[in-house]
């Protein structure tokens, strides 16, 4: 690790754990303070802004923050962090805007009685969303990643007693941690095929990974982690389905955080996997595709948080596309709308919420005339909805601008993409004043009831949001030389600088914008009717990924339901039978696979006639258990063979394994008789002669799979360094003469008190079993009166 | 006798696993008790079967002079015999216990946790 | 079982095979035995005593509850293992000292004390489960 330098590294850690911390807290200040406690729990992201802050200026230098330890030497993983243009844009947005989100859903949640455990979910999401965006090891940033899709997975189906919300939850669970997993496949090849196990070894890496046999591999394994969590068509689906959400979610992960994860990691990624043929097809194909059927579907929704859904997954259309032209301008393009669209979006929806609180309707045909009643809100609408729609001076315009300037080449290839570019903007100008303007102006439908405009911490966050889109604009030089231009830099992989103004030049750019939102004004005014048109269509197509989706998990139940079936068949018999099969497979095919066979050894010669006796008596005892007619010659048998077992021992040398097996034999034997004689069962065999003949011939087999392997081991020169050692220092360093017994309590004693540990909790669950009996009965008794 | 051993541990093997297959839980649990001797016996055997004097070291000196059998199987084996015995304790209780309750000690009569009827789960969310 | 010369003579047995137990964990660490033989040892006297003689008395002749003892045991292990800790080595570190008690030079270890502490687990666990089925058995 590098060593710390500066206060952001210093507090780095600090600022990871805020959000964590306060979720911890979160569920115990509530309980207290009611909804009142965001007052506090919004300390924690702002305080995390405010450390992310500090690290601007150097940032902006061009200084790279690392910090960390190693977490799991042997496989060469770290759990480190790294700050740098991109990453610490990112950690702003998610603790800036999470700042205003907690607040937002302190007024929101106001009176709901889990608000507790929905500020824990949120802080926990925020915690889990920074560390994706600062981790620098692969696998940590992994680990945040995972834990952003089981977080969001809680939010999204925060309101569980309805279907709907737990249908949205498991959908984007298994979309975006399924991707999760492709993106695990990929780092691991990363790691694999080129050794890499850093975003920062990535990044210094140079054409490493283009140029690896696996580049094709890696690149789509990636792809497929960044599409699901950027919701790509046609992974998009759970993305509408989300807004099943409490709204302060839907704001929170569908502007500047969750869905901007897979955008993040194709920026991160774009310096080591970007600029090759393949690159710059696949994710402007999958991007335009996204943007314009996203639009679409947008201008077709009419519940406005649905359209804002659609335009999330739009924008993160034009993102991929933009990101995937690969070009500097485009990269810059990409950037300045990311930063954007995390403000205009992350205020549009907070602003949905607002009219949902105020109006008690989200259907954008029964909503009207809200600016006289709900002031403030409106003017956060119309500024976000300005910067949305590309108008100056917001930093909507600023990025499209560039979008235009990186796409004017004339080309196919760009005008292909120009095209999709302007259709999509001018679908989203639509439905950014569907959402911002509508709402609030016309007459007041007959529906609506005592508007009202919603506390303090309602239209704080998207009027700060709004009029910082201005601000930003207007000092924009400030604006690029803190925040675009790092960033950029940083996703380009070489120093970018960013001189956009608000202030329009008159060229083919501005052009393309006044055509945009001039072809925008127009949706807006047609946009009713287009909504039907595209519904009809749709109607007609009669099947989406949607219910793709529902048919993919029904059967995978029906699947997974017949493998059950199949291998469960809930027969002990077959389990046992099935381990047998396999376990003289396993053996007897090593064996002949490997060609190990024993040699054939000759007769022996060396038995005393006291060996045969015993050997005699010991299959004596066998044969009588397997004949045994009734319970006691077969535990007698029984007894005969352990007690034969014992005398083995005895005449091999081993007394304290005899007097042992001896003591054991005993009490097998005592308690054995105690059960048995209380219980009315037969020990003879009930099987028919057609099971017996197959369980006998699978018995005979496994006999001498267990003897051949007994042979070949004894065949084979025996390695005593062990069992000399212990009879070289048995006296001289336990000072034991029995060195069975020095092993036992000396030297291996820690595995002794592992297993007298185990004698012990044995005993606890028998007696347990014992005493439950009674308790069962008694239940029984009482439910049996109770019938008669 | 390593060789004889071994045969009379085949055959071990091949009751405990004769039994083990059986339907009925006493025949399993008899099965069981076999098992584990075969398993101490095969360890036994593992460690080679050279002498027949036992692991101690004589009282006058400090070191073994004489060959003496291997001690560390031996420590094995000990070891688990008696965790043996305590399974097949738990095992036996737990037979029985299940006998008390469900009326059967024919396996194919025990399905509590997995019943025989059981139809498809729900496909909804 | 209704034997009356078993009734009879199982205190004495009992107490005999107990004696005996001790001396077997006491040797073991040079002559064949140790805490589990020795263990297995007192716990089937036990067991016979209580199939002579019922549960009740043997509960009575062994004071404490057989779980406490085993429980007992793991304690006393757990603590003869610290004792190397204590001399600044391993957990179970075997420590010796030889005090001369009344001319004769003693061997005493914390060995010994995890030998004692390996009895009394095998002697409370195999007793409980053994007296647990035999008040099963009885009604």
């Amino acid at each position: 690790m590098d060593e710390l330098t500066g206060f952001v590294t210093e507090f780095g850690y600090v600022a990871l754990g805020l959000p964590f911390v306060a979720a911890v807290l979160a569920p115990l200040l509530t309980r207290v303070l009611k909804s009142h406690s965001t007052w506090i729990l919004a300390l924690a992201p702002l305080a995390a802004f405010l450390i992310f802050l500090q690290g601007v200026f150097e940032v902006a230098d061009g200084t790279v923050h690392r910090w960390g330890f190693s977490w799991i030497p042997s496989f060469d993983i770290a759990f480190s962090f790294r700050l740098d243009g991109l990453s610490l844009v990112f950690a702003l947005l998610v603790t800036g805007i999470g700042t205003l989100i907690i607040l937002y859903a302190g007024g929101y949640m106001k009176g709901h009685r889990d608000q507790g455990s929905f500020y824990t979910f949120m802080l926990l999401f925020m915690g889990a969303m920074l560390g994706l965006v600062i981790a620098d090891d692969l696998i940590t940033m992994f680990i945040f990643w995972e834990l952003t899709s089981i977080t969001s997975f809680l939010l999204i189906g925060f309101d569980h007693t309805r279907e709907k919300a737990r249908r949205g939850a498991i959908q984007a669970l298994v979309i975006t941690g399924g991707g999760g997993l492709i993106l695990l496949a990929g780092v691991i090849a990363i790691r694999e095929f080129t050794g890499l196990n850093s975003l920062t070894a990535i990044l210094e890496s140079g054409d490493a990974l283009r140029d690896s046999p696996y580049y094709a591999m890696i690149l789509i394994l990636i792809l497929g982690g960044a599409f699901t969590k950027s919701a790509q068509m046609p992974f998009h689906v759970w993305l509408p389905n989300a807004m099943e959400a409490p709204t302060p979610v839907s704001a929170y992960l569908h502007s500047a955080t969750m869905v901007k994860a897979g955008v993040y990691l194709l920026l991160r990624m774009h310096p080591a996997l970007g600029d090759t043929t393949l690159w710059m097809t696949i994710l402007p194909a999958f991007g335009a595709v996204t943007l314009v059927v996203g639009a679409l579907l947008a201008v077709r929704a009419s519940d406005i948080k649905i359209t804002l859904a659609y335009t999330t997954v739009a924008s993160l259309g034009l993102l991929v596309m933009l990101i995937g032209v690969s070009s500097e301008t485009a990269i810059v393009g990409a950037t300045l709308y990311l930063i954007a669209h995390a403000f205009f979006k992350a205020g549009l929806f907070m602003v949905a919420g607002s009219v949902d609180h105020g109006a008690h309707t989200r259907e954008i045909d029964r909503l009207g005339g809200l600016g006289r009643h709900m002031p403030l809100t409106f003017l956060a609408a119309i500024l976000c909805a300005l910067s949305m729609g590309g108008v100056t001076p917001f930093i909507g315009f600023l990025a499209k601008e560039e979008i235009y300037h990186a796409l004017e080449y004339p080309t196919a290839y760009h005008i292909a993409i120009l095209v999709a570019a302007i259709a999509g903007n001018a679908l989203m100008f639509a439905a950014a004043f569907i959402v911002g303007l509508q709402p609030f102006v016309g007459p007041k439908p007959a529906g609506i009831e005592h508007p009202h405009e919603g506390g303090l911490r309602i239209w704080f966050g998207p009027l700060v949001l709004g009029v910082m889109s201005c601000v930003a604009a207007l000092y924009y030089g400030l604006y690029h030389e803190l925040f675009s231009s790092p960033m950029a830099s940083a996703a380009y992989g070489e120093p970018v600088a960013i001189d956009i103004g608000w202030i329009p030049h008159l060229n083919l750019a501005f052009a393309l914008s006044c055509l945009t939102a001039l072809l925008g004004i127009g949706l807006y005014i047609v946009s009713p009717r287009l909504r039907s048109g595209i519904a009809s269509s749709l109607d007609a197509i009669g099947w989406g990924p949607d219910r793709g989706f529902d048919q993919l998990m029904r059967g995978l139940v029906r699947f997974s339901f017949k493998v059950t079936g199949i291998v469960q068949s809930g027969r002990l018999d077959y389990y046992m039978t099935t381990t047998v099969v396999a376990v003289v497979a396993a053996m007897l095919g090593s064996m002949w696979w490997a060609g190990a066979f024993p040699t054939v050894p000759a007769y022996p010669t060396n038995i005393h006639f006291h060996e045969y006796i015993v050997l005699g008596l010991l299959l004596v005892g066998l044969g009588a258990v397997v004949v045994a007619k009734n319970r006691l010659t077969a535990i007698v048998s029984l007894g005969i063979q352990g007690f034969a077992t014992a005398l083995i021992f005895l005449l091999q040398g081993a007394p304290d394994l005899a007097y042992t097996q001896f003591m054991v034999e005993t009490l097998s034997v005592v308690i054995l008789a105690l059960v048995m004689t209380k219980l009315k069962l037969s020990p003879s065999d009930h099987r028919p002669l057609r099971e017996k003949l197959p369980d006998a011939t699978l018995a005979v087999l496994v006999g001498l799979a267990f003897g051949l392997f007994l042979l070949t081991v004894v065949q084979r020169p025996f390695d005593d360094t062990l069992s000399q050692f212990f009879e070289r220092y048995s006296y001289a360093i336990a000072h034991g003469k029995n060195i069975v017994n020095v092993i036992l309590v000396d030297f291996r004693s820690i595995d002794t008190m592992g297993e007298i540990g185990v004698v012990m909790v044995t005993g606890l669950a028998i007696l347990a079993l014992i005493r439950i009996r009674i308790a069962g009965s008694g239940r029984r008794e009482v439910k049996s009166l109770e019938q008669s | 006798m390593e060789l004889a051993l071994t045969f009379a541990t085949a055959v071990l093997y091949s009751i405990a696993f004769y039994l083990l297959m059986s339907k009925h839980i006493i025949r399993m649990l008899l099965g069981v008790v076999i098992l584990s001797n075969a398993v101490n016996l095969s360890i036994f055997i593992n460690g080679r079967l050279t002498t027949i004097a036992p692991p101690l070291i004589p009282s006058d000196l400090s070191v073994p002079v004489d060959p003496i059998s291997n001690p560390l199987p031996q420590a094995l084996v000990l070891t688990a015999i008696v965790i043996a015995f305590s399974f097949f304790a738990f095992l036996l209780v737990l037979s029985y216990r299940a006998y008390q309750d469900l009326n059967t000690d024919d396996t194919d009569e025990m399905r509590v946790a997995e019943p025989k009827e059981e139809g498809l789960p729900p496909l909804g969310y | 079982m209704n034997s009356l010369i078993l009734r009879f003579a199982a205190p004495y047995l009992t107490a005999l095979m107990a004696l005996f137990s001790v001396f077997v964990l006491l040797r073991g660490h040079n002559e064949p035995g140790g805490g589990f033989i020795g263990g297995l040892i007192a716990s089937s006297a036990f067991a016979i005593y209580g199939i002579a003689s019922g549960v009740a008395p043997v509960r009575r002749a062994m004071v404490f509850h057989p779980v406490s003892i085993a429980g007992a045991g793991l304690f006393l292990a757990v603590i003869s293992g610290l004792g190397g800790i204590a001399v600044g080595e391993e957990f179970l570190y075997g420590v010796w000292w030889f005090p001369t008690f009344m001319g004769t030079e003693l061997h005493l270890s914390s060995i010994l004390f995890f030998d004692i502490g390996v009895y009394l687990v095998v002697v409370g666990t195999i007793t409980s489960i053994a007296l647990g089925l035999e008040e099963k058995g009885r009604n």
